[in-house]
């Protein structure tokens, strides 16, 4: 930290944490809605949840931020923090996919898409996990889908219920079938959750496609999805070549799964911790707070 | 050039098509051809023995998708009796890209659940080229249930591009779908054996591929995204296919090595759409084979060893 930002007050500096520092592109003081365009100043947009003020937007949202929002300040325990990915298969397209790791790695300043915590929202003990999507679009490699084992392992041991935020563009092509397998691993374990009667919380956020959403994501005991969240299995553009027809206004937007069933509810980022510890104090059969 | 054979089996085709033409000359000459014709075809195995021998990933997976490859239907009846097909999902349609019911192997009840795709262009059509919709994978996880309850073997063969990507699909829950199917299939109370046929394409077939044992037929595909879809989205050009099929390792040997899959079952010389009583023969032999070992195992043997064995899916460091 230089003397100049020693000297700024808090509220104002623009990185969320020491991750951000390294991020490739500098952000200012001041923001741009990209849904009303409004000129938002951005501490005040980043305390109020990344949500524009104006137009209510759910901006894409850093997923170390979206787990400290959410949970209790205290106490917090990061899950397998140390897992990182390997390129078994040595893939390379135009970039070697390990060259794709080290600089997802640099810019978000994590080891992979997928952060797991064990914490309390309001007192309930539970784990919360976040996709990050600036890493390689938040997609599911072999990490991710051990990772999500691992906090839901952490939910069986100590029998509380796990919530997931994902934001993914599906499976990583760069880890072939074993980022498929994935899909069978991340459901397998939530099997074994929903026997032992431990409530699994899904939140979709934008976006959640393909492999994530046809796995874990679909999968929540409570499906929620963000306001305009994009969730589906297949990409718009695929459909739309498929298919050669204009998609209908609203198509696989969140409030399009909720009038075709495939979500519980909408929640507003801000409200999200009042309404999920109420829904899962219910679902534990837990006093109202 | 012959449409019904691939660009790299065109010089086999020749010299099948002059061997033929040899025959039907043979009978009304005075030369003995018999002796050519024995000649022409030990060289035509020789071809094909050299040809295949050396196939690249981008050829395997033209081959998976040959328009003459056998699909489920074909070895039905080849390796099973009494094949009773069941339909729909009781809550909107009957899929017809994905076909399942209730048949006798080696005289035990068995549920039989795959895609199926078609082959002349009307089929194709009505099979929706073997891209099953939400409602296909329901029916797949109600016979699948229907089977756990009158304690059935499932057996499900895997040949499809994917899940079927349009709007009625997604208004359905195309992704709930198949996910329901991960879920269920990992704790269904019966053996389940998969074997890859053909296509092998991400989601659309894992949504039938959880099981205690999966299979390959040798020339056949499996993989996260077809060489083409992979080839447009990370090298911006569907031509750069083969290049993606080779990267993404998408045949049998490479995923047995890797240990994504059990078992490849052998194909005839030339694949199996040259010989497919043989190949059903295999594919028969290995069903038999695994359910004698997978019906040995009690049900909480089994489930617990299918359930370890994907949860050691993945490869990271820690």
């Amino acid at each position: 930290m230089n003397w100049f930002e020693k000297l700024m007050p808090s509220r104002i500096r623009t990185e969320a944490n020491g991750a951000d520092k390294k991020g490739s592109v500098p952000e200012g003081l001041w923001t741009k809605c990209n849904s009303c365009n409004a000129v938002l100043y951005r501490a005040e947009l980043e305390r109020n949840h990344d949500v524009c003020p104006k137009c209510h937007h759910h901006m894409r949202m850093n997923a170390r931020r979206r787990l400290e929002n959410f949970l209790d300040e205290e106490p917090r325990e990061e899950i397998a923090a140390n897992l990182k990915p390997v390129d078994i298969l040595k893939f390379k397209d135009t970039k070697k996919y390990k060259d794709r790791i080290i600089g997802s790695q640099k810019n978000t300043g994590e080891n992979d898409v997928l952060i797991a915590i064990k914490g309390q929202v309001k007192n309930i003990p539970l784990v919360a996990t976040a996709f990050e999507f600036k890493f390689m679009g938040g997609s599911m490699g072999s990490v991710v889908g051990e990772k999500f084992v691992r906090a839901a392992n952490v939910c069986l041991e100590h029998e509380i219920p796990l919530v997931c935020f994902s934001a993914s563009g599906g499976a990583r092509m760069q880890e072939s079938l074993f980022s498929l397998m994935q899909m069978s691993k991340t459901s397998a374990v939530l099997q074994k959750m929903s026997q032992r009667g431990i409530p699994f919380i899904s939140v979709m956020t934008d976006p959640t496609m393909g492999g994530v959403s046809a796995s874990l994501a679909m999968l929540g005991d409570i499906n929620i999805g963000e306001p305009n969240a994009l969730i589906g299995f297949a990409g718009p553009r695929v459909i739309e070549q498929t298919v050669r027809e204009t998609l209908p206004e609203g198509f696989q937007r969140s409030e399009f799964l909720l009038e075709h069933g495939a979500i519980d509810m909408i929640i507003d980022r801000r409200d999200m911790r009042d309404k999920i510890s109420s829904l899962l104090s219910m679902m534990q059969n837990k006093p109202a707070a | 050039m012959n449409p019904n054979f691939l660009e790299f089996e065109q010089p086999i085709a020749e010299l099948e098509a002059k061997i033929e033409e040899l025959r039907y000359v043979g009978d009304d000459t005075e030369i003995n051809i018999g002796e050519e014709i024995t000649r022409l075809q030990s060289k035509c195995k020789g071809l094909t023995e050299s040809i295949f021998g050396k196939l690249t990933s981008w050829q395997t997976s033209q081959l998976a998708r040959h328009p003459q490859r056998p699909h489920m239907l074909d070895y039905i009846g080849r390796i099973f009796t009494d094949f009773e097909e069941l339909h729909g999902d009781r809550a909107y349609a009957d899929d017809k890209a994905l076909v399942g019911g209730i048949a006798r192997l080696e005289g035990k009840p068995v549920m039989v659940i795959g895609q199926q795709k078609g082959r002349d262009t009307k089929e194709k059509i009505r099979r929706n080229f073997g891209m099953p919709r939400p409602e296909g994978y329901r029916k797949a996880l109600r016979l699948m249930k229907l089977a756990e309850r009158f304690k059935m073997p499932v057996i499900t063969f895997i040949d499809t591009p994917g899940a079927y990507p349009g709007i009625g699909a997604e208004e359905r829950g195309q992704s709930e779908a198949i996910a329901r199917n991960l879920f269920e299939m990992a704790a269904l109370k019966v053996p389940v054996i998969c074997t890859v046929i053909g296509e092998g394409g991400s989601g659309g077939a894992l949504a039938i591929g959880v099981g205690d044992k999966v299979m390959m037929l040798k020339y056949s595909t499996y993989s996260v995204i077809s060489p083409e879809g992979c080839a447009s989205i990370l090298w911006k050009s569907a031509e750069r296919a083969q290049d993606a099929a080779e990267a993404l390792g998408i045949t049998s040997d490479r995923l047995l090595e890797l240990g994504l899959i059990d078992q490849i079952i052998d194909e005839p010389l030339g694949s199996a759409y040259r010989d497919v009583d043989t190949t059903a023969r295999n594919i028969r032999q290995a069903l038999k084979d695994s359910l004698d070992n997978l019906n040995q195992m009690g049900t909480d043997k089994l489930l617990d060893a299918r359930y370890q064995r994907l949860m050691s899916y993945g490869q990271y460091s820690e």
